[in-house]
């Protein structure tokens, strides 16, 4: 049962990460990066070592996603200034 | 849990070949971000000892049976702060592009000849 | 496309040296010296019921210190880079009502639970870096929801400073009074398992999580901040 969880995590993550490279839209590719870490949390919660799954959960895929979503929105804003 | 640690590998692959070859230098640091995650479930799945609890003591797990009950709480404490770091990292990745984008105006790597030889 | 060959052969490469990683690498059974001396004598010696907290900020507290400085470093250097001569003022869209309206209902919230993850860090899972971080994320749904709130720099600053600084005093009393650096003992073990135990571990742990909170909400706002 437990080996079922992990390997469609893992595929799942694999997938994700797969996404997160060759994804047109790079918004999606920035979602699909935190969904790995969210399954990876899981994962961890399955390895019994709660403490790295709350950590993975609030900053792999929380704070990072929105880091990374403030950097994009600062150069998309960059490239529409240049276009005026 | 051999299997996770096949997963890590695969991911730490996975992220270092889209280092490689992604031209992107938002595609590069979200590479960067997938290894992080791969090396993270390497050390803690090294840590794992089959049919044994997490590191906290309460009711049902008392100190005295402890050794024999627990998983290694030393990778888990290592990840810990490695995750941390790894935030902190990528944050500086990512205002340095920005700092890049804003001299040159362009985001592709290909564009940045200046250490090409 | 010769260059994407050789992108090939380094990873393949790299996959063969992982191999061996894994098919001889055996699964741990039992725990190695180290561990089996925390759990061992964890519990007694420093009265934290979560052995992965006593880890980090007693047995590794000195690379739990040199962690948060990494962190300080980084926003200094976001800090650096991303400095303005000029801010100019923008034209923002303005939040709708129902994200205002559920800040206002969820932040106390937020902030109590992180409070809470890291009061108890010694107890249960989480302690402050999760509960820093969720504290971030409370400031950063109020930078939302509110375009004109920008966390005050100055209070951003002397939290950091204040909180870095009793880490370290920490420290030293630790080493004065007690065993060695960042040694919880000189503070009343309690008794195990009620929140007022563990020496010094909570308060500790509580001094991390506002730094860890106040560094991430200062590299949002500077994320944020950046105008034009």
């Amino acid at each position: 049962m437990i080996l079922t969880i992990i390997i469609v995590l893992g595929i799942l993550m694999l997938a994700a990460a797969f996404m997160a490279l060759y994804l047109k839209d790079l918004l999606s590719a920035i979602i699909a990066s935190g969904a790995i870490s969210l399954m990876a949390s899981v994962i961890y919660i399955i390895l019994a070592a709660p403490d790295v799954a709350m950590t993975e959960a609030a900053i792999g895929s929380g704070l990072t996603t929105i880091v990374f979503l403030y950097a994009l929105h600062l150069v998309r804003k960059k490239q529409e200034d240049k276009h005026d | 849990m051999t299997i996770i640690t096949i997963l890590g590998f695969l991911l730490i692959i996975i992220g270092l070949w889209g280092m490689l070859t992604r031209k992107h230098l938002f595609r590069i640091i979200l590479g960067f971000s997938i290894i992080d995650t791969g090396i993270h479930l390497v050390i803690v799945s090294l840590g794992y000892i089959k049919g044994r609890t997490a590191p906290i003591f309460d009711a049902d797990l008392s100190p005295i049976d402890a050794i024999n009950r627990i998983v290694d709480p030393i990778p888990s404490a290592l990840v810990l702060t490695a995750i941390v770091i790894g935030l902190a990292v990528t944050a500086l990745m990512l205002v340095y592009v920005i700092q890049m984008h804003r001299h040159k105006g362009s985001l592709e790597i290909s564009d940045y000849e200046e250490l090409k030889w | 496309m010769i260059k994407r060959f050789f992108s090939l052969i380094f990873v393949v490469l790299l996959a063969l040296v992982f191999l061996p990683l894994v098919t001889e690498i055996k699964p741990l059974s039992e725990l190695g010296m180290t561990s089996a001396k925390y759990a061992e004598d964890g519990a007694a010696e420093l009265g934290a019921a979560n052995l992965v907290t006593s880890v980090v900020v007693t047995y590794r507290g000195l690379d739990t210190l040199g962690e948060v400085t990494v962190l300080f470093i980084t926003t200094a250097g976001i800090g650096f880079m991303l400095r303005r001569k000029t801010i100019l003022p923008e034209k923002k869209r303005r939040a709708s009502e129902i994200l205002k309206s559920g800040t206002s209902f969820l932040l106390p919230l937020i902030i109590l639970f992180g409070v809470y993850i890291f009061v108890h860090g010694h107890l249960t899972p989480g302690g402050g870096f999760q509960g820093g971080v969720v504290i971030a994320s409370a400031i950063v749904l109020l930078m939302l929801s509110d375009i004109n709130m920008h966390p005050d720099h100055n209070i951003l600053n002397w939290l950091e400073s204040l909180s870095g600084a009793f880490y370290v005093i920490m420290g030293i009393l630790g080493l004065i009074l007690a065993g060695g650096f960042l040694d919880n003992r000189f503070l009343p073990l309690g008794e195990f398992g009620k929140i007022f135990s563990a020496g010094a571990i909570p308060v500790i742990y509580s001094l991390i999580g506002l730094k860890v909170g106040a560094e991430l909400v200062g590299i949002l706002n500077k994320l944020g901040r950046e105008d034009k």
